[in-house]
């Protein structure tokens, strides 16, 4: 019975004494912590993507604490909602951010591509991009291997199979820039994701001289600047043998995807156009009525 | 017999086209001479179209420190200057030249005599090299004088002239070594002048028995050149393992051979040395091996550069029925070609077919941790580890990992029972580490 009386006081004692102790040092070294940084992290998707520029949330939600104004700063993911969000919680005013979208910047299908030679190795675009230009004769173009794929945290953009490029499912993408670092090739983009996510884009990357663009690939930009002269908007410039559309100025009035001759300008989710009615003689409008 | 001490591995050597003399390639109906070698900036062209140049004419002029001169090695007008695919399937800057007659320049001497006698001074040497576009000929194309002017407070004791030809199946520098043996000794003669070091060392493998013989029996005229001969072991060619066999001195982690008093030279760069030197000859031609088990004729053959390849594999035989991969280059540094037809280049030390059964790769299985990669990795890294930090973009463990170090001589793929791509991926890291240390340095 002793034994134990003396057991328990023993511990008891030491017991308290490192409460005690533990008490002052807590008090001592207290790191003082803004509680805002637990509620912003809270509001954001918790993804820790990185599309921010910060390692993960919590990073993201400190420096938004810490900054004098929400400029710059901007969770990709979340989008305007969660920035406004951000903004009740801290009382600070969020710059609106237009949503964006990754699109592909290449179009060469199997058919449109013809494979030149076999590649082997290790399936992963970097290791193959450092070795050589790639399976076809556009050493500008999609290798098809699947980098992208891999960086996707959202699960948005796949390598098609049959076409061996890869296809970004606008409602899964956040548009958080892995996919873009990823690509050895240079050929994602973040575009404005659009009215009715109508979006117009010159899907080619090829800076070769016309005649060999075209000879590798048959929906290449051959920079013939067609779409230049034709765009009221002034939203299509060339530099290195490429055009490209600047999302900003472009008002998707499509002129510019109809004389492009080679098809390298892409339009995605616009209705189908009308037919045009003088095609058809008044003989054969009688037959189709 | 010495080696160097730390890993390496005996591939076959299936050195075919072995004791075949040296043939002179016919001339092209065209060439296409590239403006850019592996290493440094490329040059600046200096002719335009419509230009007649003989051979030997300077056609671009090198940009900057690091870049060398490139010659016409042929007489005619040049067609156009464009881009040109190389062999990594990339497009190059290049000057296609239609071949018209065979017509030198009146400075370049082209009689076989010998010419033993060296009087210029050590910058005249220099820069004579630098004028002739020399570059390192065993692989890598780094500008040789940029080798021979060391920075300043180091200087050179040794000079080692790189004849090991480690990578199976490759015999030009073999046959070069027979034929011009001499050449050679006076090229290293005016190398030792121009570095002022009065001790030279020729390293050869022992299965070149006949080259060791023959240089050994020469050498006995030439005051302060040695011949040694060196156990088979690859990759002995590489610089830093060099050194470590013939002079037993380690080169430190990220540092040049200049550093512990070293200057490793091929055996074809000492040649075309002798040649710029002596008979005012630039750098417009090397001798490269068109080899293979199913090679129809496999040999050595003296090509100037810019000819296309396929032209040079027609000569000795076209493509054989059941090749699956052209190397350009030796089997283990090697890398295959997309096709045939791109230009030669200061580069090209060799084409090889592999038959289409070697060819494939064998699928992956997982690492077993038998560290056959440790133990053959030349340089004492853990290749097994860095592949997979790099399959993981650990980028910060593989720099201290010291993945900057790799030589990339594929001892470990070689080596590994598992088939693991151990090269790739670690050939992958070294890029990315190797752009962040640049970002790093260049943000201080």
């Amino acid at each position: 019975m002793n034994l134990i009386v003396i057991a328990l006081l023993t511990l008891g004692i030491i017991g308290a004494v490192s409460a005690i102790i533990l008490y002052f040092v807590a008090k001592k070294f207290h790191v003082y912590e803004d509680p805002r940084i637990d509620e912003v992290e809270a509001a954001l998707p918790a993804a820790n993507c990185g599309g921010c520029g910060f390692p993960g949330c919590r990073g993201f939600a400190n420096a938004c604490v810490k900054a004098d104004t929400l400029d710059g700063l901007f969770c990709p993911v979340g989008g305007n909602d969660t920035m406004q969000k951000v903004a009740g919680i801290l009382g600070k005013t969020a710059v609106t951010a237009v949503p964006t979208v990754a699109v592909v910047r290449c179009g060469g299908t199997c058919d449109h591509r013809p494979r030149m030679n076999e590649y082997d190795g290790v399936k992963h675009c970097f290791i193959a991009h450092n070795l050589y230009s790639g399976e076809t004769g556009c050493s500008w173009g999609c290798l098809g291997l699947g980098d992208c794929e891999v960086s996707c945290e959202f699960d948005a953009i796949k390598v098609n199979p049959v076409t061996k490029l890869p296809e970004v499912d606008e409602d899964k993408c956040t548009s958080c820039g892995a996919c873009v670092k990823a690509c050895p090739k240079l050929l994602i983009e973040l575009r404005k994701k659009g009215p009715k996510s109508r979006r117009i884009y010159v899907s080619c990357r090829n800076e070769d001289k016309g005649h060999i663009a075209k000879k590798s690939c048959d929906v290449s930009c051959i920079s013939c600047s067609k779409c230049e002269k034709v765009c009221p908007h002034e939203a299509i410039t060339i530099t290195n043998n490429l055009a490209f559309i600047h999302d900003d100025k472009c008002k998707l009035c499509r002129k510019c995807v109809e004389v492009c001759p080679t098809n390298a300008i892409v339009e995605l989710n616009f209705p189908p156009r009308k037919v045009k009615e003088e095609s058809m003689t008044p003989k054969e409008e009688q037959l189709v009525g | 017999m010495k080696t160097f001490r730390i890993g390496g591995i005996h591939p076959k050597e299936n050195k075919f086209s072995a004791g075949k003399q040296i043939q002179v390639a016919e001339l092209p109906k065209q060439v296409v001479i590239p403006l850019s070698h592996y290493i440094g900036t490329p040059s600046e062209a200096v002719v335009k179209k419509g230009d007649v140049v003989k051979v030997g004419q300077l056609i671009g002029k090198a940009n900057g420190f690091i870049s060398a001169n490139v010659h016409s090695s042929v007489s005619g007008k040049v067609n156009k200057i464009d881009v040109q695919l190389d062999a990594t399937g990339y497009k190059r800057p290049a000057v296609y030249i239609d071949v018209e007659g065979d017509e030198w320049l009146e400075t370049i001497d082209r009689s076989t005599e010998i010419k033993r006698e060296c009087n210029l001074s050590k910058e005249e040497i220099v820069r004579k090299i630098q004028d002739a576009g020399i570059v390192g000929l065993g692989g890598a194309t780094f500008p040789t004088h940029v080798k021979l002017s060391p920075p300043p407070g180091k200087k050179a004791n040794i000079l080692i002239i790189n004849a090991v030809e480690c990578e199976s199946y490759l015999t030009c520098d073999h046959q070069l070594m027979l034929e011009k043996g001499e050449e050679i000794l006076v090229g290293t003669t005016i190398l030792m002048k121009a570095l002022e070091v009065n001790r030279a060392v020729i390293g050869i493998e022992s299965n070149k028995k006949d080259a060791i013989v023959h240089l050994q029996q020469l050498a006995k005229n030439f005051k302060g050149i040695e011949v040694e001969a060196l156990k088979v072991r690859y990759p002995q060619g590489g610089e830093k393992q060099l050194i470590d066999a013939v002079v037993r001195r380690q080169v430190p982690s990220g540092r040049i051979p200049i550093e512990v008093g070293a200057v490793v030279q091929n055996v074809g760069t000492t040649y075309a040395v002798y040649e710029a030197v002596q008979k005012n000859k630039p750098m417009i031609e090397r001798v490269m091996t068109i080899t293979g088990k199913t090679a129809p004729n496999p040999g050595n053959y003296l090509v100037r550069l810019g000819t296309y390849l396929s032209s040079v594999v027609d000569q000795a035989g076209g493509v054989p029925e059941g090749t699956g991969k052209i190397v350009g280059g030796g089997p283990m540094m090697g890398r295959s070609l997309m096709n045939l037809n791109v230009p030669m280049a200061k580069g090209s030390s060799g084409v090889v077919f592999i038959k289409e059964e070697e060819s494939i790769r064998k699928p992956v299985k997982n690492c077993i941790r038998c560290a056959k990669c440790v133990t053959v990795c030349p340089m004492g890294l853990e290749p097994f580890l860095l592949m997979n930090q790099s399959e993981r973009n650990m980028w910060a463990e593989m720099e201290d990992n010291r993945t900057m170090d790799c030589i990339e001589c594929g001892s470990c793929s070689y080596t590994c029972p598992s088939n693991r791509p151990l090269l790739d991926y670690i050939r992958f890291g070294k890029t990315t580490v190797g752009g962040i240390i640049r970002n790093r340095t260049a943000k201080k």
